[in-house]
């Protein structure tokens, strides 16, 4: 390298410091974010329904660190620092790792994967999000084989996120899948959504998406993977345990015990329709389920 | 005294106004049945508050003449929660009976509403200056005491309903449970002491 290549300190000092205060803005930006993402390909995974409009996904939200209420999220993690981010992947594996969330976003090619995906509360919508399947990062990890389930952990900042002490569920979130639905291909690591980085509200700067089961399942903003031999506890199920099960399969003939699930609301439409089982993805997961009680493991 | 009414009743309005407002800008959010559903809620049970506090304020300030509005902000709750309810068999049941009976009977938080807002009927169809004639001030009284039903249901009801942060149904707890407190306090003065004038007031009103 010839010495005049090399940015002068004095360049890169200011560069780094406008990067540090611009990054917050660009991320609170992110409300209906246009910062643009690697081009994704499509996937034979992806549904032709109609999708719900990017200001809805954006602006009605669970995410209970940022308020309880579906406008809070959008509205308190304006500032959310999704930089410096790093994954810690951890527990039951050859290769333990720490991720930097731009070595996430390198991992493998960005797919877009247009999926259903189901509150347990009965709505639900239609997101074009992108990511690559999960199974991609565990395999860089290398599972040993008393790798049984994977837990996932939130980031919980409460500086960053004051309203999650009235959240009214313990935090930091968790959540936990068997290993057999973390390496099933529907299950990804989600980036962005709209062809753009995954707004603050949605889960920034990566989250699981997990189209067969109720949303809760979907973790957002994640910090640490650990895999490990026996079923982790799951924040929901902690919260309200005959309530809200580890498997939380969308399922139109298991109710909650305060609400029916038979139906929901498509965001945008003014009829309710009917809930399909594994949320429409029965032929493709309802083989890891063969021989369960879905009314016992809900 | 009029024009006061008259602003209160334009007051209790507003929020009809503001939702309607809000529906034909097309600003009622992502779940725009859901904000109806909640603000009609909400505001059920805010006049229901405001409706109860006017007994205990009348004494605490010394305002009888507070009566005049007990009335009217009663029959509001009602209407509110009228439209909360025409909201649930409506936009959310599409008046599909069979499903309204089973959600009734077999959802807790729906029969904690359902019941909260029947036992206002009788209060509301009651609530004119005949009807208090012909059952007799004393039967009115009593008839008129499903009003505390009809709020510890509907707290009951926001209770029930949400999922973790139950700040608002609480809050909602300690202001009946303090209105209701004064109000015992001043019927068990009332009872231990003789009348005075300001019993007779009551008693007129």
């Amino acid at each position: 390298m010839r010495p005049s290549e090399i940015t002068p300190k004095a360049v890169y000092v200011t560069r780094r410091r406008l990067l540090a205060a611009g990054l917050p803005l660009v991320a609170g930006w992110s409300a209906f974010a246009d910062t643009p993402l690697a081009p994704a390909s499509k996937s034979p995974y992806s549904t032709t329904e109609k999708v719900t409009p990017l200001k809805d996904v954006a602006s009605y939200n669970n995410f209970y660190e940022f308020g309880t209420d579906k406008s809070d999220p959008a509205r308190n993690a304006k500032n959310f620092r999704t930089r410096p981010w790093t994954i810690t992947v951890e527990g039951a594996v050859a290769k333990p790792r720490v991720f930097d969330i731009d070595a996430i976003l390198k991992l493998a090619p960005l797919e877009e994967r247009i999926y259903r995906h189901r509150c347990v509360e009965g709505w639900s919508i239609v997101v074009p999000w992108t990511g690559f399947p999960l199974n991609v990062l565990l395999k860089q990890v290398e599972p040993l084989s008393n790798a049984k389930y994977v837990a996932f952990q939130s980031l919980y900042d409460p500086k960053q996120m004051p309203q999650g002490k009235y959240a009214g569920i313990p935090l930091p979130y968790v959540e936990g899948l068997r290993m057999d639905e973390a390496m099933h291909p529907l299950a990804i690591l989600c980036v962005g959504m709209y062809g753009e980085v995954l707004p603050n509200q949605d889960g920034a700067p990566v989250r699981l998406v997990m189209p067969w089961k109720y949303g809760f399942k979907s973790i957002k903003s994640i910090a640490k993977i650990r895999l490990v031999e026996n079923q982790p506890p799951t924040t929901w199920n902690l919260a309200n345990a005959r309530e809200y099960g580890f498997y939380s399969n969308v399922n139109p003939e298991v109710d909650h015990p305060r609400w029916s699930q038979a139906s929901e609301r498509r965001l945008g439409e003014f009829s309710k329709r009917k809930t399909l089982k594994f949320n429409g993805y029965e032929k493709e997961v309802a083989s890891l389920y063969s021989g369960m009680d879905l009314r016992k493991y809900y | 005294m009029k024009l006061a009414k008259v602003a209160v009743f334009v007051l209790c309005l507003i929020p009809l106004a503001w939702i309607l407002s809000r529906a034909y800008r097309g600003d009622l959010g992502a779940n725009p049945i859901e904000t109806i559903t909640h603000a009609t809620g909400d505001w059920t049970i805010r006049i229901l508050v405001a409706t109860l506090a006017i007994t205990p304020l009348r004494r605490l300030l010394n305002r009888p003449q507070l009566i005049r509005f007990r009335r009217m902000l009663g029959l509001f709750a009602f209407f509110y929660g009228c439209l909360h309810f025409l909201t649930y068999i409506w936009l959310d049941k599409f008046f599909d009976l069979h499903e309204i009976v089973k959600d009734v009977s077999k959802r807790p938080f729906i029969t904690a509403g359902f019941a909260g807002f029947i036992a206002m009927l009788p209060l509301a169809v009651t609530s004119t200056a005949g009807w208090i004639r012909r059952l007799g001030g004393k039967r009115w009284r009593r008839l008129h005491q499903l009003v505390y039903f009809s709020a510890c249901a509907g707290v009951v009801h926001y209770y029930w309903l949400v999922k973790s942060d139950i700040r608002l149904p609480v809050l909602y707890a300690l202001i009946f449970a303090a209105l209701f407190s004064v109000r015992a306090v001043y019927a068990l003065r009332s009872r231990s002491m003789p009348p005075r004038a300001g019993a007779a007031v009551r008693n007129r009103a």
